[in-house]
């Protein structure tokens, strides 16, 4: 079992720090994460969390866009900031990215064709014309697009799913080993959402490409991935596979996450507003849980010590204080609850 | 100036008609009625027919919800509704009757002074219809000034701060938000700040235009439930405008569904939920994905057609798993299938009620 990327302990705060603002005034985004993305099996993992949970710093990290304020983070072992230019970019083909908005990732002044081309040319991917050629229709086609009808056509000839499965099929040219959606779907209709992350799925089970899916949606998510972390203002507050976490929530914030959703069914409807949280108190720096505000079984402890990480059963850990007697968890990174190697898909070794 | 809902404005219980959400008040009185009602838009290459002959009624109280895929002609309809479209854009026919008055007839003025004190709107992505640079409370005030009837006396500055304040409390605010500039606002309080400014004029029809397309599901759930709450105290009619599923199932009283510029099918939400009639409202609601329970879940095949290059029959056809002969001939006309339930597809013809 090799590992591919590792975050150890990591940390990443934003705000000014300096002798003048007396070090007062700085945002946790992500705190004290610890996860391994393994080389060798092949998993989907949702990053779940409201907008400000840290979900995206987390992603801008794993992507190494952001260097953490405290840990490390290794890249098949080594540390990430003593990289050489050569295995920097390695590691830039090696995880590839998959944005939000498929409208925004588009120069709308050329072809489609030319998002296809650029990695191909920039890592010199293909010896010859017909190679390029063979290489972007075999990606299509992978996505379940028809290359004759995508090929040649301007970004706006495209519907939003369309779109966004070219961008699929560009991060698949690379044959990375892992691919990053950060809200693939949000900005698609709902009736398109399911081949896009249909496509995403078949590329982790056919290719072997590890999954990490970001977002909001915790459907989407229950329906494509294997393990999932839930986060609040940059604590991971609960993690496991999803057949553990979605049907029994344990930490209070995923249980409001998921009573929130809107079920389609008119005969189930929501019970009572939740109360709304008040954004005034700058509680970004406070001692404790970071959800005691809003939580309904706020303990006194709660606002004054951070909790640790508690393990539920075998696939589910949770920081709150309600499952100390659970006992703290010995090993603090939180892929440990997930999925082991014989319950997922090996991954297949791709030749580059 | 605003008061406490207004007991006279309330029908007694014996005129509530057939309801399936706990609480709701929805009467036997129409508050909009909406008839054979068309938004074109004239382009080089031909007309764009986004809102075609689209009828249905809202009785007062009611939460309709109209939901549809982005190009499906619903915020055109909105859009239509409230007289905001723009050219090439245009009303091509019908009437929209609003407590009475067909609003389509009246002069430019008199529908700008019935927009947010008879009809409002809380748009689409607050962030983006607020003014940057304007306190939140010259932005409320703003739409109860313009509005003020000639013979109306100006309200005092007292009074107006009083109005703010109320509407701030009602939406969930503290009134101290009142003070500050929209981007010391996160997401949600900037839609509860919509809403203060849509109910300022205690409307009789509140159009909510995908009011949470943008917010994360837990401050989605309590601003839905604030709308709720507010068009429930004004006893207002509500007019979802969506492509959320579930939020509609949550939400709404009765639901609409839009495909290419046609309303395709109407009926109660429970209805419509656990017996869709429609081909495409079976698929759209067959492809929700659940939290109950893990299946294969697919989209629906296909594309929506473009709207200036519409089939001679159905337009949904090319994509229905039960198309037969008559599909591509000619287009279904809505029929009545009783208990408010409508759908426009060939395959019920034989149950239709005249």
């Amino acid at each position: 079992m090799s590992t591919f990327l590792e975050l150890d302990h990591v940390t990443k705060t934003f705000g000014s720090q300096g002798i003048f603002s007396g070090g007062g005034n700085v945002t946790v985004a992500v705190d004290d994460v610890s996860l391994t993305i393994d080389e060798d099996e092949a998993s989907i993992t949702t990053v779940a969390g409201e907008s400000g949970s840290g979900k995206t710093t987390l992603s801008r990290l794993l992507l190494g866009s952001h260097v953490p304020t405290d840990g490390r983070m290794l890249y098949r072992g080594k540390d990430f900031t003593k990289l050489t230019s050569r295995e920097r970019r390695n590691f830039r083909r090696e995880i590839q990215p998959i944005f939000q908005d498929p409208f925004e990732s588009y120069n709308p002044f050329y072809k489609v064709d030319h998002v296809l081309d650029a990695p191909i040319k920039n890592f010199k991917l293909a010896s010859s014309k017909q190679e390029k050629q063979r290489m972007i229709e075999d990606a299509l086609e992978m996505v379940g697009l028809v290359p004759e009808e995508t090929l040649g056509r301007f970004p706006h000839q495209l519907s939003g799913g369309q779109r966004q499965r070219v961008m699929v099929a560009r991060a698949l040219l690379l044959k990375p080993r892992v691919i990053l959606a950060d809200e693939p779907v949000s900005m698609v209709d709902a009736s398109l959402r399911a081949t896009i992350l249909d496509s995403i799925r078949r590329l982790n089970r056919e290719l072997g490409i590890s999954v990490i899916y970001v977002t909001h949606d915790l459907t989407t998510a229950y329906q494509i991935s294997d393990n999932i972390m839930v986060m609040y203002r940059g604590t991971v507050v609960e993690a496991g596979t999803v057949d553990q976490v979605i049907p029994n929530p344990q930490h209070p914030y995923t249980k409001l996450l998921i009573e929130s959703i809107p079920e389609p069914d008119p005969k189930n409807r929501w019970g009572s507003e939740p109360p709304q949280q008040d954004w005034d108190t700058s509680d970004l720096q406070i001692a404790g849980c970071r959800f005691a505000d809003r939580c309904p079984a706020v303990m006194d402890r709660c606002r004054t010590t951070k909790p640790a990480q508690f393990l539920i059963n075998k696939h589910q850990l949770t920081r709150c204080f309600l499952h100390e007697e659970k006992g703290e968890m010995t090993d603090p990174d939180i892929t440990s609850t997930f999925q082991t190697e014989a319950e997922t898909i090996k991954a297949v070794p791709v030749k580059i | 100036m605003v008061q406490p809902t207004n007991e006279e404005t309330r029908l007694s219980t014996e005129q509530a008609i057939q309801t399936y959400r706990e609480g709701a008040r929805i009467t036997d009185v129409d508050a909009l009625v909406v008839e054979n009602f068309s938004v074109f838009y004239e382009t080089e290459s031909g007309t764009v027919k986004a809102c075609d002959d689209v009828s249905f009624t809202l009785k007062q109280g009611e939460r309709f919800a109209l939901v549809g895929e982005s190009g499906s002609g619903k915020t055109t309809l909105a859009m239509g509704l409230m007289r905001l479209t723009r050219p090439p854009g245009h009303i091509a026919s019908g009437s929209v009757t609003l407590n009475g008055r067909d609003i389509t007839k009246l002069s430019d003025d008199d529908m700008r002074m019935a927009r947010l004190s008879e009809l409002a709107l809380v748009p689409q992505g607050a962030m983006n219809s607020l003014n940057p640079v304007m306190r939140i409370e010259r932005q409320i005030i703003d739409g109860i000034l313009d509005h003020l009837k000639e013979d109306q006396a100006k309200p005092t500055k007292d009074e107006l701060h009083e109005t703010v304040r109320d509407l701030l409390i009602r939406v969930g605010l503290r009134p101290g938000v009142a003070r500050l500039f929209p981007h010391e606002l996160s997401g949600g309080m900037k839609q509860r700040v919509a809403m203060a400014i849509g109910i300022s004029l205690r409307p009789r029809l509140i159009i909510a235009d995908e009011p949470t397309s943008a917010l994360d599901v837990v401050v989605q759930r309590q601003i839905m439930q604030t709308l709720g709450r507010l068009q429930e105290g004004l006893d207002a009619s509500i007019m979802l405008v969506g492509h959320d599923m579930g939020l509609v199932a949550q939400f709404a009283d009765t639901i609409g569904v839009m495909y290419a510029g046609k309303l395709v099918e109407v009926g109660p939400v429970e209805e419509v939920f656990s017996e869709p009639k429609h081909p495409y409202t079976k698929l759209l609601i067959g492809s929700l994905p659940s939290l109950r329970e893990k299946r294969e879940f697919l989209g629906i095949p296909g594309l929506p057609p473009q709207l200036i290059y519409l089939p001679k029959g159905c337009a949904f056809e090319d994509r229905c798993p039960s198309r037969f002969e008559k599909c591509s001939g000619s287009i279904p006309e809505k029929l009545n299938l009783g208990g408010r339930r409508e759908v426009a597809c060939h395959l019920y013809e034989g149950e239709a009620q005249s």
